[in-house]
């Protein structure tokens, strides 16, 4: 038997209407600044741990829970799991991670948190995702590797 | 200022950690990695530390499935430990140039973080995410018997350090605090015999690392909390009266320096330069300022002497004073770059009222 689900029936948001990135920023001389929506694009279609829905249509990232400053080279990620007692937060934590450590370039630094008052353990998951020797010992390990490669399949595809 | 000596490339992942060999001159410099090897690099002959003739003499490769986190020299410089996320610790002896290996060591549950050997290198102490604390007595023979399992960190135990003459151990915690390990007279007997953090004055986050001055009269401490803490250790811990003259204390917290986590604190016993290594790619080091103000207030306090911005491409996560040559300093960083720096240029003159 499958085990139950944590959340049964999420809400299911529409996909919000993707703007084309304006081709003459890849072929300007100037270096390429790295904004909110860019980081949206990269994670927006992160598939939910447990549903076939991505981390857009839950509400779990929106474009206002990123913040960049591109000149201090810094990104911070607020997701907000479906429910509060959400046992998939540090998995969802875990591919926001891992997706921006493939798509960002080496200089940046990420930080990512639990909205406030948006789980039970918001302390506790808050400070494993930021600290980067538990993180690096976390993709070490083969099956959460796999948990967080399944949530990097996009929706999409 | 700092000048960059050398870049050491080779390592394929991040680096975590760097070590000097003790004794021999000091000539050689082991790293380790997240690509699951121990470097080993040496310079050349007759030629001067200071000079770009650093290469690799030998990449261990053999002893860990998963990153090294962290490794340690034997006092006498004979035997490297390596600590591993595979849940062991490595041993090499290393005997006329060459490594060999000689065991890895099992019992903690998870990850290894951190090992150190005491000063007079009969004991070896790791500790793990497992939070606990192994004692380890080291017996003819290379063999290693475990003497003592320490619970009490509610967290992963994260770095671990000796006071540099006495038997007394250190332990740093994911739990915010610092644990002060000692024997009891009778032997194989160790407990805590106190712990530096909240409630009171301490840190407010992960402790990532430790060091002691030359004597062992102060320890500094590094946290997530973006602080350092400087602590007097000159008390006698194994005096067991409960009151509080026999208790280690806060002496001062160093902090609006660092802009994210300090990952690494190194503290001279050449000359009391404390360095430090941070997410925020910087090394920074400190000196004990001799200021009037400070010493009519009763309480020490660190000054800045040095920020050296982008140290690393990323994150540094080791700093570590040469022990023979007083300006000459080892970093390692999430760029996998191992890198040695000498100290240029006029120096504050607390550096020669101290050495």
């Amino acid at each position: 038997m499958a085990p139950a689900l944590i959340n049964a029936n999420p809400v299911v948001h529409e996909k919000k209407e993707r703007t084309a990135k304006l081709q003459a920023n890849y072929n300007d001389s100037s270096p390429d600044v790295i904004d909110e929506l860019e980081i949206f694009d990269h994670v927006r279609d992160i598939t939910d741990p447990e549903h076939p829905y991505s981390l857009e249509q839950l509400n779990v990232v929106t474009e206002d829970s990123i913040f960049v400053d591109d000149s201090k080279s810094y990104v911070k990620i607020t997701f907000t799991p479906t429910v509060q007692h959400c046992s998939m937060a540090t998995i969802i934590g875990l591919s926001l991670r891992l997706k921006l450590l493939r798509c960002l370039p080496p200089r940046f630094k990420v930080d990512i948190f639990l909205a406030p008052g948006s789980h039970s353990t918001e302390a506790a998951i808050n400070k494993q995702l930021n600290d980067k020797e538990r993180v690096a010992a976390a993709f070490e390990n083969p099956n959460l590797v796999d948990l967080v490669e399944k949530c990097l399949v996009s929706t999409e595809e | 200022s700092l000048r960059l000596v050398q870049e050491l490339e080779g390592h394929e992942d991040r680096a975590w950690g760097v070590a000097w060999r003790p004794c021999g001159g000091s000539s050689v410099l082991a790293s380790c990695s997240g690509d699951k090897t121990v470097r080993i690099w040496e310079h050349a002959s007759g030629s001067s530390p200071a000079s770009a003739t650093w290469a690799c003499k030998a990449v261990l490769d053999s002893s860990h499935t998963r990153t090294v986190r962290q490794i340690s020299w034997s006092p006498n410089g004979d035997m490297l430990a390596s600590a591993s996320f595979d849940a062991t610790i490595g041993m090499w002896e290393y005997v006329g140039g060459d490594f060999s290996f000689i065991a890895s060591f099992e019992g903690h549950e998870n990850e290894v973080k951190s090992v150190a050997w005491n000063s007079a290198g009969t004991l070896m102490a790791s500790c793990s995410r497992d939070k606990s604390v192994w004692i380890w007595e080291v017996l003819p023979g290379h063999e290693f018997e475990c003497v003592s399992v320490l619970n009490g960190h509610t967290q992963d135990v994260k770095m671990l350090v000796w006071h540099p003459s006495l038997d007394i151990l250190v332990s740093t915690s994911y739990d915010n605090t610092i644990k002060v390990w000692t024997e009891d007279g009778d032997g194989d007997d160790w407990h805590c015999a106190q712990t530096l953090g909240p409630p009171g004055r301490g840190h407010t986050s992960t402790v990532w690392s430790a060091s002691f001055n030359a004597t062992g009269d102060c320890l500094v401490t590094s946290s997530d909390d973006l602080t350092l803490i400087v602590w007097d250790t000159s008390a006698d811990l194994t005096n067991s009266g409960s009151d509080d003259s026999a208790k280690w204390k806060h002496l001062t917290t160093i902090s609006g320096y660092h802009d994210r986590t300090i990952f690494s604190v190194n503290w001279s016993r050449l000359n009391g330069f404390i360095a430090s290594g941070a997410g925020d790619d910087c090394i920074r080091i400190f000196v004990e300022s001799e200021s009037q103000e400070s010493a009519q207030e009763g309480s020490q306090s660190y000054e800045l002497v040095h920020k050296h911005e982008k140290a690393h491409t990323a994150d540094v996560n080791c700093v570590q004073w040469h022990p023979k040559d007083p300006r000459l300093l080892a970093s390692a960083g999430d760029d996998g770059v191992v890198k040695i720096w000498e100290l240029v240029g006029e120096l504050p003159p607390a550096l020669s009222a101290t050495s």
